[in-house]
């Protein structure tokens, strides 16, 4: 059996840590947080050489189609290409830091915990290689339920409101888009007689320009949460405020990609017309705009830490939308990248706040100051992650921002020109809470007497910056990979924008997308 | 890759262990980084105060807050091994720069080289390298940023000898070296932005070098944001760039845009505009310098390197890197120089009346990095390196200088636990009977600074002063465009007029800043006076190099056509023009671009009398402030005021630009952020969702009271609706209906 | 003959419902509801005779049924009686909404 060359290693990634989470539940409790990191290190190990038996070249991979439910035309169908390869290696990257991070983090209910944390991982993953819409979907919502019981049980104070919120608005978000799941199927079952649900049976269907702008707008919106894309956004304070380390690491490393991912692999390609309409793409990349500006602001003014990361991922995220709805190599690779940066910076930070809480029991900005004088390590690495984080060059975050706000400068000078002026602001919220927590004078006693970091943290952040360098350095390896999976998408959608079915039941509504095209030409 | 790029063979010329200079630095940062770490471990941590609090401290068995005891001292390598390695890998850079430099000249070819190492950013069109690229500019970027560095980097030995972040600084000094290195010698517009951005966090850093003073980490935080805004215009001038022509690497922009790009266009004005924003951050011009003199809250070496000699000029090197560009875009080309020009004279008032003396120096600078901004403005590329080159000799010399003097103020105080200020010039005075050495070399600083000849500044400054009055004149070829619809001429007068104020000025203050300084009475104090004393070997030898570099460093760019100053041409370092010779081709193509594009501009000619002039300016303004100051008289601190009339007090709170700023930038960022954090998004938006939560939880309350939970109201329903139920199924309702 | 049955049946299953409708006391409403369940299995046997044997099956299930319920329904009142000391059945409206 050819394990890399099939289907059994996505198989293996997506089912193994739902076994390790039975697992976990069953051991003793002491056990179950070695259980966890040992599940999580096999995890990672099984996914790193993806790494190097990727062949760019071959577009979708590691591909099985059997049925699930026949009847219904369900089926169990996977497949890896380079957009989704990089969105679950950063899942299984980031595994075993969370276990980690959580190791004495979390001291009730672990067996709970971490048999929450591994299923979190199944349904993440799940989405990243589901090439069925109806499995995509389960995988979708049921990753919702262990991240509902991160933050609601291992929460802060106001734990069951953010997980009740989040819960509810971004479950919201996807009946829509099960709606428009449905729609499509029952559209293709009756062009072609055969039920599927499969996701390259729905490429190929022919819809007309109103039949995609609505379904779009159920997908987009989806996303649009999940992303999140201002102003759907403040479900994210709530939930990582209150989210124990682990939960806000995997909600900001990947569960906020799943968003983006489903805008490149889903919302665009099944509706290009719609997707690529002028008027869409220039409302998405001014929420974008906006999105970037109005949250850094909103960052710049918050008291407690978290906050302020949360607020800054979702500038960092409409980068990302800014990226992929400019809709060139640059963009589009540009916003991948972004969302592998911002999936090692911002855990980062989330991993260094929480190691900060741990000893301080406090979010609160002002509860320290001066702490590079107490823990100077500590304090390097948060200076590391917060510089990371505002993209300076010699990181990843610096790459890919100056990526997408290159593409994005091709389509639409304006914006990007707006979108720019993030640099600026990424250091006015970055810095002044950077010197309140690090700088200034060790005025408090508190802060005096807390240890720097043990091995066992420093084992956690150690990785990260080192990929954050790498990427930043040396980011070819990750784009050679990416770029022939992005060109094809590119081709594909720029190919089927044109292709829009004439109006059936409405002969006399013309599609506007032609009509627009026909203009500008 | 494009045509211009040759490999060593083809041109005669290979590059030695290029990428070691800027590895070098790197490493040193590395080794010092690891001493840091490994020596705060013995920093003495106060844990005595904690003990009786103990709940103060929340501890796990996994955070022991002692895991084992902290000797207090350090042991003496952590201080011997920065000592050693961090100017050892700088000299040794500067050493491999030098063997670079003779090969050069003895190759003599006009071309770039570029060493490639790996591809960066392969996306599509867009293919930036990591990359270097030698030619004369970069190479005498690169031997000013390694030499002074290494001078400073060795003057720092002894400067911050007893500090306790001894490692941490020289990392932090290797790594702004390493930054600027790729600065300078990156091949492209991102890779030197690396550089850029780089710098700026290591100034950053270093400002905030001493942070547990909240002044200093905010002067660092400034520093980066202001520097930003900067970076936000390099950042859209690079799009252009790629937006037009499809490149960022320098030799494929600079042969491109002048076949691609219209001559005088709109798209190439604005390039240059964002390039010279991006520029105004770094170098601190009008309208972003404030963050240049609160930067001289780092230590004086970091003062000298970073805020004098190196990172500050990166926005002169960018404009000539770029003089391709500038030479398409005449008005843009007079934006910068009147920028220069503005700054300058702007700068140097307000530098008349501080009585901090690395103030005075940091004022001092921002003034002259107007000169060479005038001069890159008007198109004197050479005149604005040189002023660069001579800049980095006489100004890190001062600051070093001022160290030097503060190092001694500061023991002196010290000795006594005197609470007051070992910057203000109002407590020195006198201080060359302590310090000759360190009063010789500022000396000579000065006399350059101010423009007497045969000092090095009086080449340069004058050599731009010449070139505005010729520009003044039309004979220069940004001569013939226009801003605002003026003509180039008009703009060059004025700019030409502002520079020749602002060397008045900078006579004057220096003067001013010499004779508080080291003339007159000494003001320290009875008992702290005698604890004054010269500097020790490592700190006084950077003063006496950087003296003779200062002292002759005008030589190496000697104009031959020029009266007065040709009378040094047979002791000119390397022949007449030497500089100008050697930088020609870089400044080549820009020379041919206006050359192709503005019609026969006239060939220069050089009276007499601007020469003489800028003698008597800079002569006048020393004499003036020796007779018009009088050192005797003046107060210590305290006594003395701030300022007396009310003109001085405008100086003195240096046009209260900050104040403007704050009130109308900072303060109205702030609350709109306020405003959209707690209106806005807690109140509109969250609102707004926490609303249609709670509408959706009403409706069901509405159906939730009819669940009262009493079992006798159910089974009462029950029954009626069984009733009801059965009237329905004998036709009771139809009967009904019927009747 | 049958009339009869069938009538004091309803009076039997009207005065049952009447008194869980009525009655507040947990036992006696429980008790209405034995006698609901009585009074369905007098109309089952007595028209088993016309319908079939088949009634007198159902009889059985109902009791056997009516017994389980008298357990657990009885052991649900003791045990609230034990928390609330009370069987009025108005103390007991914590499962509404």
């Amino acid at each position: 059996m050819d394990f890399y060359g099939s289907h059994w290693v996505l198989t293996f990634l997506i089912f193994f840590p739902l076994a390790g989470a039975v697992v976990a539940a069953l051991v003793p409790e002491r056990l179950a947080r070695s259980v966890a990191l040992g599940v999580g290190v096999i995890e990672l190990l099984v996914a790193l050489p993806l790494f190097w038996t990727f062949d760019p070249a071959a577009g979708m991979q590691n591909r099985i189609d059997v049925p699930w439910m026949a009847d219904w035309g369900i089926g169990y169908r996977l497949g890896l290409d380079g957009i989704s390869l990089f969105m679950v290696l950063l899942t299984a990257f980031l595994l075993p830091l969370t276990v980690l991070g959580s190791w004495s983090y979390i001291r009730d209910r672990q067996r709970a915990f971490y048999a929450m944390l591994l299923g979190l991982t199944t349904g993440v993953v799940g989405v990243f290689v589901a090439l069925d819409m109806f499995l995509f979907y389960v995988f979708w919502e049921i990753m919702l339920i262990p991240m509902y019981f991160l933050v609601g049980v291992w929460g802060g104070k106001e734990r069951i409101y953010a997980a009740v919120k989040f819960f509810l608005y971004t479950a919201f978000g996807s009946l829509l888009m099960l709606v428009a799941i449905l729609y499509l199927y029952f559209k293709a079952q009756g062009l072609t007689g055969e039920a599927t649900f499969a996701y390259e049976a729905f490429l190929a269907l022919p819809l007309t320009f109103t039949e995609q702008a609505l379904l779009f707008a159920g997908f987009a919106l989806a996303f649009a949460i999940k992303v999140p894309i201002f102003p759907f956004h403040t479900w994210l304070p709530h939930a990582h405020v209150q989210a124990p380390t682990a939960g806000s690491v995997v909600l900001a490393g990947v569960l906020l990609k799943m968003g983006t991912y489903g805008f490149l692999r889903f919302a665009l390609p099944l509706f290009p017309a719609a997707a690529l309409n002028e008027t869409t793409v220039l409302i998405f990349m001014s929420l974008a705009v906006i999105g970037i500006v109005y949250t850094a602001m909103v960052a710049a003014v918050q008291p407690n830490a978290k906050r302020l990361v949360a607020y800054t991922s979702v500038a960092h995220l409409g980068f990302a939308i800014l990226g992929i709805f400019a809709f060139n190599l640059q963009g589009i690779q540009g916003a991948l990248l972004l969302m592998i940066a911002h999936g090692l910076s911002t855990p980062m930070l989330f991993f260094l706040l929480g190691m900060m809480y741990e000893r301080r029991h406090t979010y609160e900005i002002a509860d320290y100051g001066g702490l590079a004088a107490s823990v100077p390590i500590l304090s390097a690495m948060l200076v590391f992650a917060a510089l990371a984080t505002i993209g300076l060059p010699g990181t990843s975050g610096f790459v890919s921002e100056f990526l997408v706000l290159l593409g994005a400068f091709q389509t639409h000078p304006y914006l990007a020109l707006i979108a720019a002026t993030g640099v600026i602001f990424a250091a006015y919220y970055m810095l002044p809470p950077l010197q309140r927590i690090v700088f200034n004078a060790l005025d408090r006693k508190e802060n005096r007497v807390i240890p720097d970091l043990n091995r066992r943290e420093l084992t956690i952040l150690v990785p990260l910056v080192a990929l954050i360098i790498w990427i930043g350095v040396y980011p070819r390896p990750v784009l050679d990979r990416m770029e022939p999976a992005v060109s094809q998408l590119i081709h594909q959608v720029e190919g089927g924008r044109m292709v829009v079915a004439p109006p059936t039941d409405h002969a006399a509504e013309r599609p506007p997308v032609a009509a627009a095209d026909e203009e500008r030409r | 890759m494009g045509d211009g790029i040759v490999n060593g063979a083809a041109a005669g010329f290979s590059p030695f262990l290029l990428g070691w200079i800027v590895l070098l630095p790197l490493i040193g940062f590395l080794v010092n980084g690891a001493v840091a770490i490994a020596a705060r471990r013995y920093k003495p941590v106060p844990l005595a105060a904690a003990s009786e609090e103990e709940d103060v401290a929340h501890r796990h068995e996994e955070h022991p807050a002692t895991p084992e005891p902290i000797p207090a001292t350090p042991p003496a390598w952590t201080k011997s091994l920065p000592t050693f390695v961090a100017p050892g890998v700088i000299a040794l850079a500067f050493a491999i720069a030098l063997v670079n430099f003779f090969r050069m000249l003895g190759a003599g070819d006009a071309l770039p080289v570029i060493e490639r190492y790996w591809s960066w950013m392969p996306v599509g069109d867009l293919q930036v390298d990591v990359a270097f690229q030698l030619d004369q500019l970069s190479m005498l970027m690169t031997l000013i940023i390694t030499g002074v560095g290494a001078l400073i980097h060795v003057f720092s030995v002894g400067y911050m000898k007893k500090d306790e972040g001894y490692a941490r600084y020289f990392a932090y000094l290797n790594l702004f070296v390493f930054f600027m290195l790729i600065l300078v010698l990156g091949s492209s517009f991102p890779l030197m932005f690396v550089g850029w951005e780089g710098v700026g966090l290591c100034s950053y850093l270093l400002i905030g070098f001493w942070f547990r003073e909240k002044a200093n980490a905010d002067a660092g935080k400034k520093a980066f944001i202001v520097n930003r805004i900067g970076d936000f215009g390099f950042l859209i001038a690079m799009f252009l760039i790629f937006a037009h022509l499809g490149t960022l690497n320098f030799v494929e922009v600079f042969a491109a845009a002048p076949e691609q790009l219209a001559f005088g266009g709109a798209v190439v004005t604005a390039i240059c505009l964002f390039l010279f924003l991006g520029a105004t951050g770094k170098s601190a011009q009008i309208p972003l310098f404030v963050w240049l003199p609160d930067a001289m809250a780092g230590p004086t070496p970091v003062s000298a390197l970073i805020h004098a000699a190196t990172m500050v000029t990166a926005g002169v090197y960018l404009i000539v890197r770029s003089s391709v560009l500038f030479a398409m875009a005449p008005s843009a080309s007079l934006v910068v120089g009147l920028i220069g020009a503005l700054t300058a004279i702007f700068a140097a008032t307000i530098a008349l009346k501080q009585w901090d003396i690395k103030k005075v120096l940091a004022y001092s600078t921002v003034s002259q990095l107007g000169f060479m901004f005038a001069a890159v403005g008007i198109g004197a590329y050479v005149a604005g390196v040189f002023h660069l080159m001579t800049h980095a000799f006489f100004k890190a010399l001062l600051f070093l200088g001022a160290g030097a003097v503060i190092h001694a103020m500061h023991s002196a105080l010290h000795a006594t636990h005197s609470p007051r200020d070992a910057q203000d010039m109002r407590n020195m005075g006198g201080m060359r009977r302590w310090m000759p050495w360190t009063f010789g070399t500022m000396g000579v600083a000065t006399l350059a600074i101010a423009g007497i000849p045969p000092f090095s500044g009086f080449f340069s400054k004058d050599e731009i002063l010449g070139y505005a009055w010729s520009g003044a004149r039309g004979e220069l070829p940004i001569s013939q465009g226009s801003l605002f619809g003026v003509g180039g001429e008009v703009w060059m007068l004025l700019i030409g007029v502002l520079l020749a104020a602002a060397a008045l000025l900078t006579a004057f203050y220096m003067g001013r800043m010499m004779l508080y300084t080291f003339f007159g009475p000494n003001r320290t104090g009875e008992a702290e006076s005698p604890h004054l004393h010269e500097v020790g070997a490592s700190m006084k030898w950077p003063l006496v190099v950087l003296g003779v570099l200062s002292l002759i460093g005008g030589l190496f760019q000697v104009e031959a056509d020029v009266p007065i100053v040709n009378w040094f041409a047979a002791v000119a370092i390397g022949g007449p023009d030497a500089l100008y010779n050697f930088l020609a081709p870089v400044t080549a193509p820009a020379a041919a671009v206006m050359a192709q594009n503005i019609p026969a501009a006239t060939v220069a000619t050089h009276p007499a009398w601007p020469v003489l002039l800028a003698i008597v300016i800079g002569a006048g303004g020393l004499l003036l402030a020796w007779y018009l100051l009088k050192p005797a008289a003046l107060g210590v601190e305290g006594e003395e005021p701030d300022y007396r009339r009310a003109w001085e007090r405008i100086l003195h709170d240096k046009w209260y630009v900050d104040e403007a700023y704050d009130r109308g930038v900072v303060r109205p960022v702030v609350a709109l952020s306020g405003f959209f954090a707690r209106v806005l998004d807690r109140r509109l938006i969250d609102g707004t969702v926490d609303w249609m939560g709670r509408a959706a939880q009403s409706v069901g309350m509405v159906g939730a009271r009819v669940q009262s939970g009493h079992v006798n109201t159910y089974a009462f329903v029950l029954v009626v609706g069984a009733v009801l139920a059965l009237f329905w199924f004998s036709g009771g309702f139809a009967w009904l209906a019927a009747s | 003959m049958l009339t009869y049955y069938l009538g004091l049946s309803a009076i039997l299953f009207s005065i049952g419902v009447a008194g869980v409708i009525v009655r507040r006391n947990a036992i006696i409403m429980f008790m209405c509801i034995e006698l609901m369940l009585n009074a369905v299995n007098l109309s089952f046997i007595a028209l088993s005779p016309y319908a079939g044997i088949e009634g007198q099956v159902f009889v059985f299930f109902v009791i056997a049924v009516a017994a389980a319920e008298a357990a657990v329904g009885l052991a649900i009142i003791i045990a609230l009686f034990r928390h609330v000391e009370s069987v009025d059945v108005r103390n007991f409206s914590l499962l509404r909404w």
